[in-house]
């Protein structure tokens, strides 16, 4: 399965991931009335210092902690992606809490929203990738080592 | 073929099947669920009195899950014995039901101490399961008075649940403190100060000496006025049905971790095991989702024969009230313990990272609840800390503080 993969070593914190993503789940068709004057709530963020930087989405595990701890059944995994059904979370963030990688927070209702590889919204594929100047995240098949 | 028997119909339950299916897709599977309802989320039972979600969408699987992991559900039927010679599980029906291994998944128990005169009170309530949020839901009004004896979280929760809908709610605990089993005393009294700010009293310290129908008279001399009791007072893990065998039990079923019971072909997964804390170095009963989940899911697995174990127990809740999250894990050990307490505040918000022997033991996090997974981890891995950057951590949770080669091994392959 094709997941999104970082190299920190070509990642400039630019923090253009962060806004394409936020623009790709919007539902509008104009960055600038997405995104305009808003607080972002992107489901990929650039973590880091001036030393090192990365960007961080969900790892969608083969093994996800995530959905075995979610008190709501609101997590699940579907042909390898972990999807969040948004109706039935109650944004307890039990999922952050067992996160080992920081991958998830939630959107500004304080319900989960997280990476689904743009697979259902107009990107199709992951924004994130497709705007990333550096290559520093790419969208590819990686053997399990 | 004799089925694989799983008694309780919980998540941990739930889990088992998914792991027996992940083996084994033929044998049969029967679960005895003493309620009359398919595998709920339970700890939502407080969302729902507050609105937040609905018996629909409490739903912890689909539908079709029973039917497409061809298991048969007894509803309304109880255990009550093992006959474990025989291999057969007897209810109270009197029927028996031969298994090939049999999974304990039954729980937990309210314990309701002996308080005088409780037997007056017309209106009590428990807050565990699903009929017990309906009845109290149906009970109440918007000028009844509540009284809720715990301050635990299954009584705060209930609080919360139940603030939109009643008149006043006072919550009392013998404890000196809310979230006592969680929370530290300055934290505790930051989630209480934000539960005292949406209108709920609290008598802390006091407990029911003896009740009237409507009137509880408490030790410290006050009398509380109530229409509606519920009693959260705590828990007792479901054990009887190992004891009874001769099978060892602490405060709940003692397990290993692969799951096994101390008699043979008898595995047990969910709130009623006492298994390992690896915070502890000991054992306890671990009572949280996450435990029930990854506790069942195994349990499955080494029933059809697979092999899962579970080793990295250790407590660990998420939780918020009136807006006010706490995110807790592991054990804190004080300075007399040999422990270290490192902390970082702000006004609202106050981190405490608990260490001991060089490694992350404990944390508790209130008002902060960033990438905290990352600490969650750092105490199931029992990472050492001097292969981190741990004063980054102290201040944020973020894998730059990890090494370059395990951040490739996180973000660069498939994990």
């Amino acid at each position: 399965m094709k997941r999104v993969y970082v190299n920190e070593e070509w990642c400039l914190a630019c923090h253009l991931c962060e806004y394409n993503c936020a623009f790709a789940n919007s539902g509008h068709s104009d960055m600038v009335l997405a995104l305009k004057g808003k607080k972002l709530y992107p489901r990929i963020h650039v973590e880091g210092d001036e030393k090192i930087s990365y960007a961080v989405s969900c790892r969608h595990c083969l093994d996800p902690l995530c959905v075995k701890s979610c008190i709501a059944g609101a997590l699940s995994r579907k042909e390898g992606i972990i999807e969040v059904d948004q109706n039935k979370c109650v944004g307890c963030l039990t999922c952050v809490l067992v996160c080992p990688y920081g991958a998830l927070a939630p959107n500004e209702d304080g319900i989960m929203q997280k990476c689904e590889l743009c697979l259902k919204n107009s990107a199709g594929e992951p924004a994130c990738v497709a705007g990333c100047p550096n290559k520093a995240i790419v969208y590819e098949e990686r053997e399990v080592i | 073929m004799k089925p694989y028997v799983i008694i309780g119909n919980g998540v941990a339950a739930a889990a088992c099947i998914e792991g027996i299916r992940s083996i084994d897709v033929k044998t049969p599977i029967t679960v005895i669920s003493e309620e009359n309802h398919p595998v709920y989320c339970r700890p939502l039972i407080s969302y729902y009195l507050e609105g937040k979600t609905d018996p629909e969408r409490m739903s912890y699987r689909a539908p079709d899950f029973y039917e497409k992991m061809k298991c048969t559900v007894l509803y309304g039927e109880r255990a009550v014995s093992i006959n474990k010679r025989s291999k057969t599980v007897v209810l109270e029906s009197g029927e028996g039901i031969q298994y090939s291994s049999v999974c304990l998944a039954c729980g937990s128990s309210p314990f309701v101490p002996r308080f005088e005169g409780l037997e007056n009170v017309k209106e009590q309530y428990s807050f565990m399961t699903s009929d017990d949020a309906e009845a109290l839901g149906q009970a109440l009004h918007k000028d009844a008075k509540v009284l809720i004896v715990g301050a635990g979280l299954i009584g705060l929760k209930c609080a919360e649940g139940i603030h939109g809908r009643a008149g006043h709610i006072t919550v009392c605990d013998l404890a000196e403190r809310v979230l006592s089993s969680i929370l530290d005393t300055e934290c505790a009294g930051m989630m209480q100060t934000a539960m005292e700010d949406a209108g709920i009293e609290f008598m802390l310290g006091d407990s029911v000496a003896r009740f009237e129908e409507n009137k509880a008279h408490m030790n410290s001399g006050k009398t509380v006025d109530f229409d509606i009791l519920v009693l959260a007072v705590g828990v007792r893990a479901n054990t009887y049905l190992l004891k009874d065998l001769g099978g060892e039990v602490g405060r709940g079923i003692v397990v290993n971790e692969k799951m096994e019971t101390s008699v043979p072909n008898i595995y047990v997964a969910g709130d009623c095991t006492e298994g390992e804390d690896i915070t502890l170095g000991g054992r306890r009963v671990l009572a949280i989702f996450p435990n029930a989940y990854l506790q069942g899911h195994a349990a499955g697995v080494n029933m059809a024969g697979g092999e899962e174990i579970c080793n990295k127990g250790i407590p660990m809740n998420s939780i918020g009230f009136f807006g006010m999250h706490a995110m807790t894990a592991g054990s804190y050990y004080g300075e007399e313990d040999g422990g270290e307490c490192f902390e970082e505040r702000t006004k609202n918000t106050l981190k405490r990272l608990f260490v001991r022997d060089g490694k992350l033991t404990g944390f508790i996090l209130i008002g902060i609840t960033e990438r905290a997974g990352i600490y969650t981890s750092l105490i199931r891995e029992q990472t050492p800390l001097d292969q981190v950057d741990f004063e980054m951590l102290k201040k944020i949770a973020s894998s730059a503080a990890f090494s370059q080669e395990s951040r490739r091994q996180k973000f660069s392959r498939p994990v």
